[in-house]
């Protein structure tokens, strides 16, 4: 179990070591899932230490998931845009709203 | 069966309900969010109203019990702060559907109203929650919504609300943790539960630590304010009227629900002093921010992190023995705060509709058609800076009490300087009004005289909140409440 509580701390350590230094916006977002990771894998942890095996922690781990998986889908969509936004303003500013002419 | 038990319920259901109607019929958008939104703050008034006469009370969803169920908690504090909800999401739900049409830079209007009622849902299940978890939970939810509102308006929000997201995702993250050492250490998330379990060790402090830093970033105290000014001042007015007055306070809510719950313990006299000279920082850092602003909704912005910080000023003044006026000034300083802050931003959106700019010294001159959102700034203005008899000034007083019965005359101090600021930097704004300004010469455009008036509605219930003061007081007495 040691071994599995220190795996939670050190992926603690590089997402939150990703996040902060990660230049790249998709880099953050990845960091932050690894940190969630790491959050989840303790409650893992929890639920194996205690005595009889505890059930609660394997809930809250599963709705965690969703929640991880549905708030990345908001950021990814939101990265998306403000890549495509960049990409325009890069290419050519003065062409214009992409799609205007036919 | 008590008889409040069916408000929690339509509360929490009826905004996600309404959520999916306007969803799949965009049509409807407009009259299904206010039916909504008059329901939800009638039957928010209706709790307030059961709370008074009976006090709070908890209960299971469904009747599945803790651990597995999901258990609501209601209690003077939690109906103060649905009603505030209620409130500011009716006001800033007419205003957005008053407004003229927005220029094609908006890229996803359809997408406003579904984001604005689960955002309305989301806050509603945070201040039911009774379980960590749950809290967790409601939090992620308020922050996608928020994060999708702001995202909306495009250009150079879009950079906003990724910083905000980014910053939110990370509190929770932190949160989470603390949540995760707390479980391991008790075996419980109830916050009854906790609240008599609790044992001030090594791993609850650690936990209380992460929790409370989490918790900071998402009600952006003073250092980790960093996201709030461009997130709030790019949002749209009705927008950033729900963020000030409600998100933030709901991060703070959870602050006041810990440390004042489980982690009560704990809240030695170094914890709370620590937490007071944040909320000092704030008050002052964010004052003179304000101060230095050149565009009306960043001023309005910056005096967020400021105003907030009043709220920090709650944990000495308790540690210090004046747990009662002290306690009750600081939720009655959120509150109005809450309604005073959400008139200021949406009397703003008005004025700056009508002016075609938010730069300060560009609203002078003609005032046609801004003249009831002015009047609504001013009145609003009032309450924030604390005139009598506003709701502002009976928190400042409470806590001013507070300071006096307690010995703490540093934190009056603070509390005297905030006020000067928050004057300062108000009648700045006002001025700006009876300034020349930049006349455009063309004709003022046509505005809905509806803009103005929410405003001034929500900004005559902040003034009100003040003769409202006893029933407060009383209600804030009401339910399991605090042990200070």
């Amino acid at each position: 179990m040691t071994v599995y509580l220190s795996l939670a701390g050190v992926l603690f350590l590089i997402g939150l070591h990703g996040f902060f230094t990660a230049r790249n916006l998709l880099r953050r977002l990845l960091a932050l899932n690894v940190l969630t990771t790491a959050v989840f894998l303790l409650f893992v942890v929890m639920a194996r230490l205690a005595e009889p095996l505890d059930a609660v922690p394997h809930a809250i781990v599963l709705t965690g998931i969703v929640v991880t998986v549905s708030t990345t889908a908001v950021a990814l969509a939101l990265l998306v845009r403000i890549a495509g936004r960049m990409r325009d303003e890069d290419t050519d500013p003065a062409a214009g709203p992409r799609g205007g002419a036919g | 069966m008590i008889p409040g038990t069916a408000g929690p319920v339509v509360l929490f259901s009826l905004p996600l309900a309404a959520a999916i109607v306007v969803f799949i019929r965009p049509r409807w958008s407009v009259p299904v969010t206010l039916g909504t939104g008059a329901v939800l703050l009638a039957v928010a008034l209706w709790l307030v109203g059961v709370v008074l006469q009976q006090g709070g009370w908890r209960q299971d969803i469904g009747g599945w019990t803790a651990p597995l169920g999901i258990g609501w908690n209601v209690d003077g504090l939690s109906a103060t702060m649905l009603l505030l909800n209620a409130a500011v999401g009716l006001a800033g739900a007419a205003f957005h559907a008053a407004r003229p049409a927005p220029p094609a830079t908006a890229r996803d209007p359809r997408f406003f109203w579904p984001l604005w009622l689960f955002l309305w849902g989301g806050l509603n299940a945070l201040f039911l929650a009774a379980d960590l978890f749950n809290v967790y939970v409601a939090l992620e939810f308020v922050s996608i919504a928020s994060v999708g509102l702001i995202g909306l308006v495009g250009g150079s929000a879009q950079a906003a609300a990724w910083r905000y997201l980014l910053a939110t995702l990370l509190g929770s993250t932190i949160y989470l943790l603390g949540v995760a050492l707390l479980y391991g250490r008790y075996a419980a998330l109830d916050l009854a539960l906790l609240a008599e379990g609790v044992e001030p060790d090594l791993v609850t402090a650690v936990a209380a630590a992460l929790m409370t830093l989490g918790l900071l970033l998402k009600a952006a105290i003073f250092p980790l304010h960093f996201w709030l000014p461009a997130a709030h001042g790019r949002a749209p007015p009705a927008v950033s009227a729900v963020l000030s007055a409600v998100v933030i306070a709901a991060g703070y809510y959870l602050l006041v629900r810990l440390w004042f719950g489980p982690f009560a313990p704990l809240l030695g006299t170094g914890v709370a002093t620590l937490l007071g000279l944040l909320g000092a920082a704030a008050v002052l850092w964010g004052g003179l921010l304000a101060l230095m602003q050149r565009h009306l909704k960043m001023l309005i912005a910056y005096s967020t992190v400021s105003q907030f910080g009043y709220g920090l000023l709650v944990f000495p003044l308790v540690a210090a023995g004046a747990a009662h006026p002290a306690w009750a000034g600081a939720v009655m300083l959120v509150l109005a705060h809450g309604l005073a802050k959400a008139a200021l931003f949406l009397a703003a959106g008005a004025i700056i509709l009508r002016h075609g700019i938010g730069r300060l010294e560009a609203l002078g001159g003609d005032q046609r058609g801004a003249v009831v959102a002015w009047v609504a700034f001013a009145v609003a203005s009032a309450s924030l800076v604390g005139l009598p008899p506003t709701g502002g000034f009976v928190g400042k007083w409470w806590l001013a009490q507070a300071a006096l019965a307690s010995g703490g005359y540093f934190w009056l101090a603070v509390l005297m300087l905030g006020t000067a600021f928050t004057a300062a930097y108000l009648w700045r704004a006002l001025q700006a009004a009876v300034e020349p300004g930049w006349e455009s010469g063309g004709e003022p455009p046509t505005l809905s005289p509806a803009l103005g008036l929410g405003a001034l509605l929500l900004a005559l219930s902040a003034a009100a909140l003040g003769l409202a003061a006893p029933l407060i007081a009383r209600l804030l007495d009401a339910g399991p409440g605090v042990s200070g």
